[in-house]
């Protein structure tokens, strides 16, 4: 009887948590755990018209014919290539430029070149991919500069190997300040004392960078690496999406283009289905792996 | 500072200096171009001759601009959608993350609620999948497709929580012997305790809102709906060329089409630009706390 009175008293003081909740639970039910229901339309002949419920069950029938595309193999690994370049690059320059920022003395300098190297992080890809259609069009500055010295000009945008490394290093100039200002904030931590003793010992700004700087950065490294692992499936969609054009999609198609083409243009709702699922499933496990790592390595934990 | 620095080190600091400020120059020269494009005389623009500086300085593409239905009014849904979309989100941030925020033992329910919200981190059921719930949910082509499948950011969401998680519990144990409930402390004492957090992550939201573009592609059926980003992204695309309407080819004659898309563009990025080097300081903070993702 006691018990029963403190546990409704309980729930009563509760109650109102519980109703805080129901907006986001209601949305989260839908369009979060709605699509993951939704996934089971990649075993399904999938008619919209007949919709989750009563569309035709055909098992793996769209996994074989997704995996047996031309194209499947190479679409694994464009995503594969240019998700490791970009997270290698997009993780070794900005810490180089951290590191070099950090020599800096004058404070308003420093703060000029991190303000700048900032802006392309805040813009969307649709102004940048516009601005770097311009910039890498035939006319454009670029094909101005290099005819200065007598190069031909060059269709950045539609030859493979160009329009990758377009593709890579954009990533990691849009990226930049972002992770620049993580190494920052690392560096910022180090105990102060460090860097005194060592120039007692005579140690010159080289040695104090190996032997203090980097060893105090390394949790920040290898916690940015190993969560960088988890979302190797992810190549960028948006911007590929668009800059890309059919005359590059033998190196620059990925998963999430390939997903988009299939699903929504080609109106193969299951089979595009079917490749999401896989890449899904495949990144689920990354991401754990990538988690795990993380707080094995670093002590890292979300919450 | 010492006055004699060894040679090593003034070799260094005469490579540095110029070396960021060339990183420096290319991530804002590429703007400094399509402006100068963008106020140059189509002739000029169209011949590649335009490099950091307008030839044949014109305002002619900024005008006709001003009477350009599709781009005023994908200004429009995009201001609307950032407005409404950061109420909602912003409401949804508080009201998940309080509760959350409380311990096992005030709250018995909670690890359940956060591996409800948490699992959403980690699998999503794809692009496909959401589509069809958004078809199915009836709001395609209507503002509330931009705004509810993204309604809840977990991300925020656990930021949010952390920084509630941080506040002393006395400020709650006070105000509730003064008889307030859990409603009145997320709004008396909670939210004002916590404005630059509430500062970090309302910025991170009205930028993700004014930046996507992809969402309004695909849920919105006709051109006259998207918001501003997707317009432009259609202008980037050039897939979109049935929507230059016949009025608009008179004028066009005398406007190349470079000059009109990068001043759209360059429109399309200026409210980023004017604002986030004075509120830099918290898009720092929310970045190298961690949680926020872009």
């Amino acid at each position: 009887m006691n018990t029963r009175t403190t546990n409704k008293r309980r729930l009563r003081a509760e109650l109102p948590l519980h109703l805080m909740l129901v907006p986001g639970i209601i949305v989260t039910l839908i369009y979060a755990y709605g699509p993951m229901l939704g996934i089971v339309m990649a075993f399904q002949k999938f008619k919209p018209l007949l919709g989750f419920f009563k569309s035709e069950w055909v098992g793996f029938k769209n996994f074989e014919y997704v995996f047996n595309l031309p194209d499947f193999t190479q679409v694994l690994w464009n995503t594969f290539f240019i998700s490791i370049m970009k997270i290698a690059f997009g993780l070794l320059i900005p810490l180089i430029l951290a590191l070099l920022l950090n020599e800096i003395t004058k404070n308003w300098f420093k703060r000029l070149i991190q303000t700048s190297i900032f802006l392309p992080f805040f813009l969307s890809w649709a102004v940048l991919g516009g601005v770097l259609i311009e910039i890498f069009s035939l006319k454009g500055p670029v094909n101005g500069l290099i005819s200065a010295v007598g190069v031909e000009p060059i269709m950045f945008m539609g030859i493979n190997e160009w329009f990758v490394s377009i593709i890579i290093g954009s990533d990691v100039w849009k990226g930049m300040g972002y992770n620049m200002i993580i190494f920052l904030a690392a560096i910022v931590s180090i105990n102060a004392n460090l860097y005194e003793a060592a120039e007692v010992d005579g140690a010159g700004k080289w040695k104090q960078m190996v032997h203090i700087t980097l060893p105090g950065m390394a949790p920040i490294i290898i916690l940015m690496c190993t969560l960088s692992l988890g979302g190797v499936l992810n190549a960028g969609f948006e911007q590929i999406l668009i800059l890309y054009n059919p005359a590059v999609y033998e190196s620059a198609d990925v998963i999430d283009t390939f997903v988009y083409r299939l699903g929504l243009f080609d109106q193969q709702y299951a089979p595009a289905a079917a490749v999401g699922l896989f890449k899904s499933v495949i990144s689920v496990a990354l991401v754990s792996l990538s988690y795990y790592l993380a707080y094995r390595l670093t002590n890292y934990r979300i919450f | 500072m010492s006055y004699k620095l060894p040679l090593g080190r003034k070799i260094f600091i005469a490579i540095n200096i110029p070396l960021l400020i060339g990183i420096m120059l290319l991530s804002i020269v590429p703007f400094v171009h399509l402006l100068a494009v963008s106020l140059s005389s189509n002739a000029a623009a169209s011949s590649g001759q335009v490099k950091l500086w307008p030839i044949g300085f014109t305002l002619d593409a900024y005008q006709f601009l001003g009477q350009k239905a599709e781009f005023i009014k994908s200004l429009g849904i995009s201001v609307q959608r950032v407005f409404l979309g950061t109420i909602i989100n912003m409401l949804l941030v508080f009201l998940t993350a309080y509760p959350l925020s409380k311990t096992n033992e005030q709250f018995r329910f909670r690890t359940g609620y956060v591996w409800f919200f948490a699992v959403t981190m980690f699998f999503g059921g794809g692009l496909i999948p959401t589509y069809m719930i958004v078809k199915e949910t009836g709001i395609m082509n209507t503002i509330w497709a931009l705004i509810l499948p993204g309604a809840l950011n977990v991300w925020n969401m656990v930021m949010m929580l952390n920084f509630f998680r941080g506040i002393p519990r006395e400020l709650e144990e006070a105000s509730k012997i003064d008889g307030a409930g859990h409603w009145s402390i997320l709004w008396r004492v909670y939210l004002p305790v916590s404005l630059p957090s509430i500062a970090t992550i309302g910025l991170f939201t009205i930028v993700g809102h004014w930046n996507s573009w992809f969402d309004g592609m695909i849920y919105m059926n006709s051109p006259a709906n998207y918001p501003l980003q997707t317009y432009l992204a259609t202008l980037v695309t050039a897939i979109n060329v049935k929507s230059i309407t016949i009025d608009d080819l008179s004028a066009l004659q005398n406007l190349s089409e470079k000059t009109l898309r990068t001043a759209q563009i360059f429109l399309g990025a200026l409210p980023i630009m004017l604002v986030y080097p004075f509120l830099q300081k918290y898009f720092v903070k929310g970045i190298t706390v961690g949680s926020v993702k872009e």
